[in-house]
This record gives C-alpha cells, structure tokens and sequence, in this order.
C-alpha cells in the first residue's frame, strides 16, 4: 500500500440524521481524523452541524467491540467467528425446523447501510421464509411510509431539499429541524435571510429552538394535528382555495375526507379550541396556507410517533392534495427522517410489512416476482411482526431466536423493561455491534462484532431520496466484519444459495437490478417508481466513484439515464389508476389520556448534540458541553404543583416505568406537558431510560409506536447528598443512587446523589474511586456535620480524580477542575485551588512572613516603612502589627528598618 | 520622697510591666529590680533562635543595663530575692540587700519541672530555661554526640533542633503517642513529626523514661520497659511549674500559683503579681500574650490609673522551628455539640482544621499554610459568626473576601 494514501481524503456520508451530509474525512498519521463538509455533496454544500464536525471524536476504539463472544455460565467470552456463526446457525436451524420460520427474527436499524439491509431482508424473506425483520425505523417514520403508501399508492416523498429553499411558506409540523436537522434548517434560514417575505410557520407543542426563526409558532396541544389540518382542509375548501382540475383529474376520495374533516373540524374556532392555540394564530396560518401557491409542510417525528401518526401524514397530505401544492418545485409535503438511512431500508423493504424494492408481501404478483428473481427456496406470504408486537411474541416465546443489529432497543423501544424482561427470557439473543457495553448487549448469549462509520463500505439514502456512498477511510478493527458480510456467511452456514457476493457493490447491483426487474406497466411487470436501474451493472470501481444520486435513476431505452429531482409533476401517481387518495381521517385523541394518577403528558426527542443512545456521540467530550444530564422540561407552574424544583432531580413514572431526571425549566413547554430527551442509556446514567417510561401504544396502520405522548407523574426524588467526579479511569458507580456519566476530555465526568449517609467520607471516596496506598497524593477537605466533602487524587502532580460533594447543589463549576486535566503537572497555585474548586487569585506578595503571630510578611512591613516614614520598631508595630506580641521578629524589623532607610537615604 | 516599687524577676513580665507603667507614669516611682540572672532582660522567647545559632546574646536583649541606667531603675541582677517582709514591706536578697517598698510586684515566672527520676541531679542533665542553659547545651555540643530530650512539647521541639543545629544526634522522647499535644490534634502532631523526622530529629513516644543513667556524667536514658538510648545531654522539657515558693513563703494566697485578681493584685494589696507565676480565676500562664496584657493592666493600676481589668484571652501558639509553619489557637480538639472543618494535603505539608461552635470558631489548628492563623484568631476573638462564609472559611480570607 502507498504511504501517502493514508493521509488523503475520503469522501463520504454523515451517518447521523437523515439529511445525509456529505463528509471529508481525512486520517491523520496519528491516529485521528480530519472532518470536514464534502462541499460538493448537494445535501450540505460543505457545511456540517455540530454532531457532524464531532464525528472524528467518535471514532476512537475505547469501548468497541472487536472480537465475537458467547456467553456461558461465567460470562461473555472470545470465540471465533466461526464458533459463533456455527452456533447461531445450528440454533436457528434447530428453532426453525421446530417451530417454523416464524419463530425467528431479525431487528435492525435505520443506521444499517442499503446493502447490509438488502441481504438481510432477503434473507429473512426469501430464505427462513418469515417476515419477521423489523427496524428501528418503525420507531421513526414508519408512519410517514404508511401515509405515502395510503396517498400515493407507494412509499414516496415528492420533494427534495431544494424545495424548502424555493418555497414561500415553509411550515415545520413536530420538527425541531434547529436541533435534529441543523443543515436542512440552515438551509431554510439562509433562504429566509435572503427573502424575508417567504414564511416559517411551526407546529409544535414544544417552543423549540426552531421557533426563534418562525414567524408564526402553534404550541398546538400533544396529538392535535389532525385536528388542525382537517381543519385546514375544511378552510381550504370552504374558502374555495382548491384545485378543481388537479383533484379531478389526479385525485380520489376528496368528498370522504372533507366529510370527515367537517364533522369536528368545520369550525376554525372549535379546532383552535381543541388544539388549545390561539384562535387568530390558527386562522393566520390558514390564511397564509390558502393564500401560498409553494407551501411545503415537512413533518417529523411529532406527527410520525402517535398512535395517529399515519393519520396525521394523511392529514397533510390531504391539504397539499386539495390546492394541488405538489409535483412543482418549492411545493409538497416533506417527510424528513430521523435517521441515515431509513430510506434505504425502505427501499430495500428492511421492514416486516414490506417486501423489497417497494413490493408488497400481501401481493402474490409482487412475491412472484421477487422470489424467482432471487431463485430463493420460498417467499414469506404474510406480514412479520412490528417491533412492539415483535417483542411481545419474544416475550410470549412464540419467537424463540432474535438477532439485534446496530440497534439498541433495551433503550429505544417504548415500555423498554419489557424489552428487557422479553429478551431474558429468549433462547437466543444475537447482537451485532460495534460497543462491547450497551443496555440490549447485557442480554446478548453471542456478540458479533460489526464495522462502524469509517470503517464500513456501502451506500445510503437521505430523506430527499439521493443515494450515497458511504465510504472506508479506516481499517477493521480487530475482528469486527461488515454486517452485510456477516449475514452472508451466517446464510451459507444455513445452507442457503445467492448469498456469494464478491464485494459490496455486487449486493448493490443486485439491489438495483431487482429495482428495475420487471419494472414497467407491460402484462407480468409491476410498475414501481422505486427505480434506480441505472445504477446496475456499476464495476467495483464505478461504484466507488459513485457521485450521489436521487432515485429514481432510470436507464432510458436510449442508454440515457433520467433522473429525477421531484416526484408526481406530471400528476401521476403510484396507485394502479395514478391517482393520488385523499384519506379520511378521523381526530382521534392519544390513546392513554392524562388522569389523577399520572397528570401531565410526557413527550420525547432529541437534544441537539447528542444522537440516539450515545454511543457515538457520547464519546466526544466537545458534544457533551451542550446539555450534559438527561432532565424533564416542565413548566414552572407545574413544577410548583408536584413539588420539583428546577435544578433538582425528580422521579418521573408511569404505569410502565420511571426514571430520575433533573427538573429544568426551558421555557419552551405549556402546562400539562413535560419533555424528557431519549439519549441516556443504562451505560451513560443510573436511571434515564426514558423509553422504559413510553406506553407500548402503537399506530393501528404503521404501526409506529406513540413516543408523543404518555401519561406521567413528576415526584420529587429526595436525596441527602449531591456530588460530582472527575476521573482518568473509569468507575462503577452501581452502589450510588444516581449518577450520569458525561465524556470529558482526557476524563469521565460523573454527576452523583445519593439518598444514604456516608459515614466516613475518607474511606467512602478512596473506595469509591480505587485510591488505595497510604502514599497516594490525595487532598481533601471535610466539613463532616454540615455534609460537605471534597478530594483530589493525583500522580505526580497531575490530577487523576476528584470528588466533591454537598448536601446541597453548591458545588463549584466543574469548569476549572475539568481544564485542569489538560495539564501534565499542576503549578502550585493551581494545587492551592484544587480543594475550593475554583482558581485561587495569587495575592498581593507579602513576602516571607517576618511576623508570624500577625502573619505579616517581609514586603508588607517595608512597603510600611516606605510610605510611612516609619524608624522605629514601636511605629512599625503600631502601623502593620508586626512583632505586636511575641517580640520575636523584632531584631529582623530593626534590620529591615535599616536597610529600607538606608535604600532610600541613597 | 518617691514611693518605691520593687520587682522581683527580671523578666519578660516583671520588665513589660515596668515599660508599661513608664509609659503612664514615668516619675511615680522610685524602683528596683532583681533578677536572678546576670544580665539585662532578654527576650526568653528567642532562646531556641540562640540554641540553633539563628541569634545573638546581642539579639535577644530587650533591655539592656544602660536602659536601666536612662530610666533611673535600680538593677540587681545576679541577686535573686530570698525573703520578703510583708509587714516591714522590705525584700532580702541573696546577697542580703535589704530594700523597702510601698508597692511589691512579682513577676518570679516558673521553674521547668525536673521529672524525680533516678539520676536526673546528674551532671548533663538540665532544663531549658535561661541563657545559662544554652551554654550549656552549646558547650555540650562542642564535646558531644548523643542528646536526649525529654518532653515533646513546644519547648522540647524547638530544644532539640537547636541541638540539631548544633551537630548533636537528637531523640526526643515523649510520654504520650503525639507530640505537642496541647497544642495539636494527631494528625497535625503527625504531620509535624513526618517534617521533623525529616529535618534528621528521632523520636520515641509513649515513653516512659526510668532512670537517668551515668556514672558521673549521664551517658544513657532508661525506660520503662528496660530498653536505653545513649545520652551524652538530657534536656528535661516536660513542663514548668510557676515559681511562687517565695510568695508562699511570705504568707501570700496561693494556689497552683500566686492568686490575683482581676488587677492582678494578690491578697496583699501592696503586693502585684504577673506573669507564668500568677494564677487567675484558675488559670495559669505560659504564652507571652496573655502576659502583655497582664502587663498592661497591672502597669495602669501601678500608675494609679485603676480603670482596666485583665480578662483572659485565648491565645495562639506558633512553633519556632525554621521551616515548619504551625498555628494552633483555642479549643482545637471539640467535643460534644463542636464541629469541624478538616483540610489534608499531605503532599504540601498542609493540614489545617477549624473547630466550630454555635457557628462561630472555637479553635484552630493550622500546619503548613498558617497564613490565615491570625484572621482565624481574631474571628475566635471577636466571635464573628461565619455561618455564610462557613464554606470558603477554611480556603482562607482572601477567597472569603472574594466570595463575599
């Protein structure tokens, strides 16, 4: 290999949210990586968000894991891949040919790259004969798929991001796009700044960062949204702002939907009642909306995670029907997903109601065509289960084996102690992962380890339809294997054929060739829109230079390739009559309604700087100055009614489980509601799995479970101590009540509270850090009775550890202690402020103490003699004190007297 | 005629308490001094400064005899007084001067505690007291190796690295597990041995000396448990005891010490006393500050300025020994209804530890950083309540300034 590869850039994709950025990363000779924005990827233009520009700080190999391992009755331990592949497989086989295919399954994740999940879904699907493969993306947009299936007869967004720049009115419905799309929302800002007139309306019932720019802010009540848009849609036509010709022309099902609409929503003012806005706003966003011919209204995951989240889609969807808003540039309906590459899961049909390539299970046609194009054993005929109800039948053992990849449901899942409780009980749990410690790994009886981002080869698609490269700029680590490789050879242990790719990108020109097989409207073909046909047949090397690309990408009989930027301008759509569907959508309500018990409505999501379950982002100490603690954001009036104080840690629980988080109030959230971030895992805090708090509530369509919405109840958590650690080394805090673990830079650190009485402090903090040795430097102070105790550890005058704690929050920011870590050797003066926690100013020199009864120093007592004209001893003594009581610095004070008069005499 | 003013005890008390009744009345009397020493008054103070060869004899004088002469004082120094006549109102004194007074002070400070062990009149064997005792130990070191001292008390301390600085090998032995134990808590006393050990000084604790052994000359010290350490020069400093055999003598009140009042009087009311030889409301003294102000209001009411009242103060305690800082002040031990602030740093040297009651400080103790001694000390004096600065208190005053 040339030397001089190692420090050349690799272009390749941001594996965070579902924008897509492109990504220069440039290893360093030294071990890290060099991060930039890929200024000609077309999703970002060379900008990065925070997360992004962070990623050379997650790809360290602290923590990863690099070798398979079994469990046995001692623990985990180190196999080969071989051990561990022969034994998932003989379980499976063994499973399989006891209970059936469907008693066994697969879930993944929207982080899985288009190749990884093609081979597993066709594994699943074509090979075990089940569709039992669900992914974290039902947790995501599966509402959103469902909507697009409903309105448009196939899974697709219309429009691409250039629209929200072309757009006149851009309307954010349950998007923090500030916060989790940053480069979309830069984009809509910068369009703004340069056409001031073009409007920002947000929906949501939070004031999110995103609402600084809007022009207009709906803080709508949790689950209204249908509320709103049939509202919407009854204004609409009321007002006679509709497209006659579009809806007749490309559209069904008006008159339905606008029945429906009207029997609750006819009303602006009953709707602004029910949503809880104020009613001038709501008709100010009506209005705009009507009056708008480029309205794009990009939605997320408030609208998507609610047991009405497909409805809500519809709902949507129904108004941009209505006025025609779709198929010309800067209009459409905007479904922008939460992570890399739901799309391309999508696309590949990765999800248990689909099949692959936008095919459908329930369709004989479509599993015709599919099987014989893989020329698998079988197909699987009916739908797998959905996430929720996939650990359900874990948990009732009717699925007896699962294997988890590149997901983390023990904290991602709604009701996640049942996640725990169902794994525990399975025969067989296989996680694929790239972190030796997660919350799902504890259950796992075989570890396999799979590539991270840098390492892994293949493509991915964001939420505007454009396939990426993701592309390795770094080495395997250990034994860690590509998960598309994994299955692969898992298959051929099964004994299954088509498994024998000799590099990802044949798995990509299978994936693209099925895309196109028999991709057309002539008798046996079943016409897709979900085509990226020219990308077939690429070599090895033409899909390493893949550019990126927006599907569908068409070869034209002329060898020309089409493609195209927005769908349905020609107003066709993907239904068998091309007609788009207007759906009815009743208002229906959340289902677990606020009661005595549990009074105010949990909502979740993202924080800016963090993603999913930390493992990544949880490693860059730069993305952990953002907001450190998971914490519930309540209004004050309501943090004054369950007795929580902001700044203070307070339980939250519902019927299905609690968690401990400090109260703050953001000032963002209405009354009645509470918000609590989803990032905190077993492995980055004692007690912040929000998901174990989530009602296992689902979508009756998608299936997408209501992470929206869940009745809680705030109670203050009494402890008798707060504290903090700074520490080089790792700790196991398992005997501390409440903790949070936050990556600093060269140290971890802990924020504490503990409900026990420390009795010894001493022996409590040397215990609890591993200080043992009466030679270790270690610094403490101790104010027993009022509770407070702090101490520092350090080698060779640099800190290792410190600890402070106090029965109150008083403690000192953690700021200067954490900079201190920086250092190789502490100065003196630093090693003063250690214990108070704070730098100690240097004081005015007094020099070497002459008087110690008053403490008086040598400088003090000549600057005395200077300015006062002082001669004797007696004068000297009754200006500074010094030599007052004990007389024995008198014979130094005559001398100084001396010599100071002499010093001025000449 | 002037009324005359005799001073027994040529000291640090008796002659403070002179300068301070010539600050107030210079020519109301005619007065004499005797001292048993012969010289002028030095300051008793810095004999551990002239033991470790920091000082001179020229140094430590705080009067010398010309001041004596300038101020028209009677000086009998070498003369101690034997007797005093208290219904002729005459002293005697060894040399058998008689002389009259119509006002007595006695200012005869202690005497350092010999323990009654066998031996302890051998020759080698002495306190640590007075200019003598330092040449004596001077000269011991000129000739000898081996010294011992008994006692592990402030005086002890700074006895023994004197002896230090002077080439002897020296081992302190102390009765008890911890060294200045009316001074600090073990783990100040710990920190101070460490430092001391250090500098090259050996200690023995929780030993109980038997014997003092020598044929002529001391040449070991025995223990209780039969064990023996070589000794060339045994330095007794486990304590002093006030020297008020001649008041005793004289028929005056005494207890553990001359009793005065609050005007330092005795039961006599011509007759004064101050200083390590008075006892009053139960206490005695051996710190110089309590004496200062003792000085001060006996000099008033010697000047017939009868308004002040000597109250007793706590007060600190530093440790003279080059290199190890110490400040101890007041109840630095607690108890019952006390509560503590305690600050290691061992590595620095530092150890510093603030007894509280009610909120205000009642004692502290100070190793290695005593910076803050004196503002502890007046926060003690002036029983400030440090309730809102109790959590920087111990950081010291500048960060408490800061904070505030």
């Amino acid at each position: 290999m040339n030397l001089s590869q190692a420090h050349l850039s690799v272009r390749t994709t941001c594996p965070y949210c579902g924008v897509g950025c492109g990504v220069k990363a440039t290893p360093k000779g030294d071990g890290t990586v060099e991060i930039a924005g890929d200024a000609g990827h077309a999703a970002n233009s060379g900008k990065l968000c925070v997360k992004g520009s962070a990623l050379g700080e997650t790809v360290g190999l602290d923590g990863r894991l690099l070798y398979p391992q079994l469990r046995g009755a001692d623990g985990l331990r180190r196999v080969s891949w071989d051990a561990a592949l022969d034994q998932v497989a003989g379980d499976w086989q063994a499973i399989i040919a006891e209970h059936g295919p469907d008693a066994v399954a697969l879930y993944v994740s929207g982080q899985l790259l288009t190749e990884d999940y093609y081979i597993a879904n066709k594994l699943m699907k074509g090979y075990v004969g089940s569709a039992n493969i669900d992914t974290n993306s039902r947790l995501c947009m599966s509402s959103a798929v469902a909507g697009h299936k409903r309105a448009f007869g196939e899974d697709l967004v219309p429009v691409c991001y250039e629209d929200l720049e072309l757009a006149d009115m851009v309307v954010l419905v349950g998007s923090n796009t500030a916060w989790c799309h940053p480069i979309l929302f830069q984009r809509i800002a910068r369009a703004k700044e340069a056409r001031p007139e073009m409007k920002l309306v947000v929906i949501d019932p939070r004031r999110t960062a995103t609402c600084e720019l809007a022009d207009l802010h709906l803080p709508v009540k949790p689950g209204t949204d249908v509320w709103l848009f049939n509202g919407l849609l009854s204004y609409l036509a009321r007002i006679g702002a509709v497209a006659p010709d579009f809806i007749a022309a490309h559209t069904r099902g008006l008159e339905s939907a606008l029945a429906t609409a009207n029997v609750e929503c006819a009303d602006p003012l009953e709707v602004a009642k029910i949503c809880r806005v104020d009613p001038a706003a709501l008709m100010e966003f009506y209005e705009a909306f009507a009056a708008t011919a480029k309205v794009i209204t990009a939605f997320s995951q408030g609208v998507n995670q609610s047991s009405a989240g497909t409805d809500k889609a519809n709902s949507i969807i129904n108004c941009h029907l209505i006025g025609g808003r779709i198929g010309q540039p800067g209009m459409g309906p905007f479904s922008i997903t939460g992570q890399p590459n739901a799309m391309g899961g999508r696309e590949v049909g990765g999800l248990a109601n689909m099949l692959a390539a936008h095919m459908d299970l329930e369709q004989p046609a479509h599993r015709e065509l599919v099987q014989t194009f893989w020329d698998s054993p079988r197909i699987a005929d009916h739908g797998g289960h959905k996430a929720v109800d996939l650990f359900k039948a874990i948990e009732a053992g009717t699925v007896k084996a699962v294997w988890i990849i590149a997901t983390n449901p023990v904290v991602s899942m709604p009701d996640a102690d049942q996640i725990k409780r169902a794994l525990a009980k399975c025969q067989l749990v296989v996680v694929s992962d790239i972190v030796q410690n997660t919350d799902t790994n504890d259950f796992a009886h075989v570890l396999l380890p799979a590539l991270g981002w840098g390492e892994k080869d293949g493509t991915v698609t964001n939420s505007e339809r454009r396939i990426s490269r993701q592309r390795a700029f770094l080495p395997a680590p250990g034994e860690a294997r590509a998960d598309w490789q994994i299955l692969c050879q898992f298959a051929q242990r099964m004994g299954y054929e088509g498994f024998d790719f000799d590099g990802v990108h044949a798995v990509f020109d299978e994936h693209a060739r099925l895309s196109a097989h028999q991709n057309g409207n002539a008798p046996g073909e079943v016409a897709r829109v979900f085509n990226i046909g020219a990308l077939a047949a690429l070599s090895r090397n033409e899909y390493d230079a893949l550019e990126p690309v927006q599907w569908p990408a068409v070869r034209l009989a002329d060898g020309r390739v089409e493609v195209s930027q927005r769908l349905f301008g020609d107003g066709r759509f993907a239904h068998a009559d091309g007609k788009a569907r207007f759906i009815a959508t009743t208002p229906r309500a959340p289902v677990n309604a606020v009661c005595e018990d549990f009074p105010l409505a949990l909502n979740t999501g993202r924080v800016r700087d963090q993603w999913h379950t930390m493992t990544r982002t949880g490693k860059s100490a730069k993305l952990a100055d953002h907001v450190a603690e998971s914490f519930v954001d309540m209004h004050p009036q309501d943090a004054l009614l369950h007795g929580v104080r902001e700044g203070e840690l307070a339980r939250v629980s519902t019927k299905w489980g609690a968690m401990v988080a400090r109260v703050q109030h953001g000032g963002g959230i209405a009354r009645g509601s509470v918000f609590i971030p989803i990032h905190w895992s077993g492995q980055s805090a004692s007690d912040a799995r929000v998901g174990a708090l989530v009602n296992p509530v689902v979508d009756p369509v998608s299936g997408e479970p209501e992470f929206k919405h869940t009745p809680v109840r705030v109670e203050q958590f009494r402890v008798s101590w707060h504290g903090f650690i700074l520490s080089r080394q790792e700790l196991g805090l398992d005997a501390v009540a409440h903790w949070t673990r936050i990556q600093g830079r060269d140290f971890a650190r802990y924020e504490l509270a503990g409900r026990n009485t420390i009795g010894d402090f001493g022996l409590w903090a040397r215990e609890l850090l591993g200080v043992d040795g009466e030679d270790a430097d270690w610094l403490e102070y101790e104010d027993r009775s009022a509770g407070v105790y702090r101490a520092v550890h350090l080698s060779e005058d640099r800190i290792d550890q410190c600890v402070f704690v106090s029965p109150r929050q008083d403690m000192p920011s953690r700021a200067w202690l954490a900079s201190l870590f920086g250092k190789e050797r502490l100065s003196e003066i630093d090693r003063v402020g250690l214990l108070v926690g704070q730098p100690v100013e240097k004081g005015a020199d007094a020099g070497p103490t002459v008087c110690s009864c008053f403490g008086v120093g040598r400088n003090t007592i000549c600057e005395a003699i200077r300015s006062q004209d002082l001669s004797s001893v007696a004068q000297v003594t009754a200006c500074v004190k010094a030599g007052g009581n004990c007389g024995s610095c008198v014979p130094e004070i005559k001398k100084l007297l001396v010599e100071t008069l002499a010093e001025a005499a000449s | 005629m002037k009324p005359a003013l005799v001073v027994v005890g040529n000291g640090m008390a008796g002659m403070r308490t002179v300068e301070e009744l010539l600050k107030l009345a210079p020519d109301m009397y005619d007065i004499t001094v005797f001292g048993a020493e012969p010289h002028g008054n030095y300051n008793r103070i810095l004999l551990s400064p002239l033991l470790a060869g920091e000082k001179s004899i020229a140094d430590i004088m705080l009067h010398t005899r010309e001041w004596y002469a300038e101020h028209g004082i009677t000086l009998h120094a070498g003369d101690p007084v034997e007797h005093i006549d208290r219904r002729r109102r005459v002293v005697r004194s060894a040399a058998g001067l008689e002389v009259r007074y119509d006002r007595l002070l006695l200012a005869t400070g202690s005497k350092p505690f010999i323990i009654p062990v066998p031996g302890h009149q051998l020759p080698g064997v002495i306190a640590f007291r007075d200019i003598q005792d330092v040449e004596t130990m001077l000269e011991a070191a000129r000739s000898h190796r081996h010294a011992v001292v008994i006692g592990g008390g402030l005086l002890g301390l700074e006895a023994a690295n004197g002896l230090l600085r002077q080439g002897m090998q020296v081992t302190v032995v102390h009765v008890t597990d911890c060294l200045m134990n009316q001074q600090l808590d073990k783990p100040a006393a710990q920190l101070l041995q460490k430092a001391l050990e250090h500098k090259g000084l050996r200690f023995l604790l929780n030993a109980q000396t038997a014997e003092i052994v020598g044929p002529d000359r001391v040449t070991a010290v025995r223990f209780k448990d039969g064990s023996e350490i070589p000794a060339d020069l045994v330095v007794m400093t486990a304590g002093v005891r006030p020297n008020m055999a001649l008041a005793q003598q004289s028929g005056l009140h005494c207890e553990r010490a001359i009793v005065v009042d609050d005007t330092l009087q005795t039961y006599d009311p011509r007759v004064y006393a101050v200083g390590e030889c008075v006892q009053h409301r139960s206490a005695t003294f051996g710190l110089v500050a309590p004496i200062w102000d003792q000085a001060r209001v006996c000099g008033a009411h010697l000047a017939g300025a009868g308004h002040r009242r000597y109250v007793q103060q706590t007060s600190p305690t530093r440790l003279k020994v080059t290199g190890v800082d110490l400040y101890s002040v007041g109840d630095f031990i607690g108890g019952e209804g006390s509560e503590d602030l305690v600050l290691r740093d061992p590595r620095r040297g530092v150890y510093k530890r603030l007894v509280l009651k009610d909120n205000r400080i009642a004692g502290a103790v100070l190793y290695g950083d005593v910076q803050d001694g004196p503002w502890y000390f007046g926060l003690i004096q002036n029983r400030t309540d440090i309730g809102a600065i109790r959590n920087h208190l111990l950081f010291g005053e500048a960060l408490c300034a800061q904070a505030a």
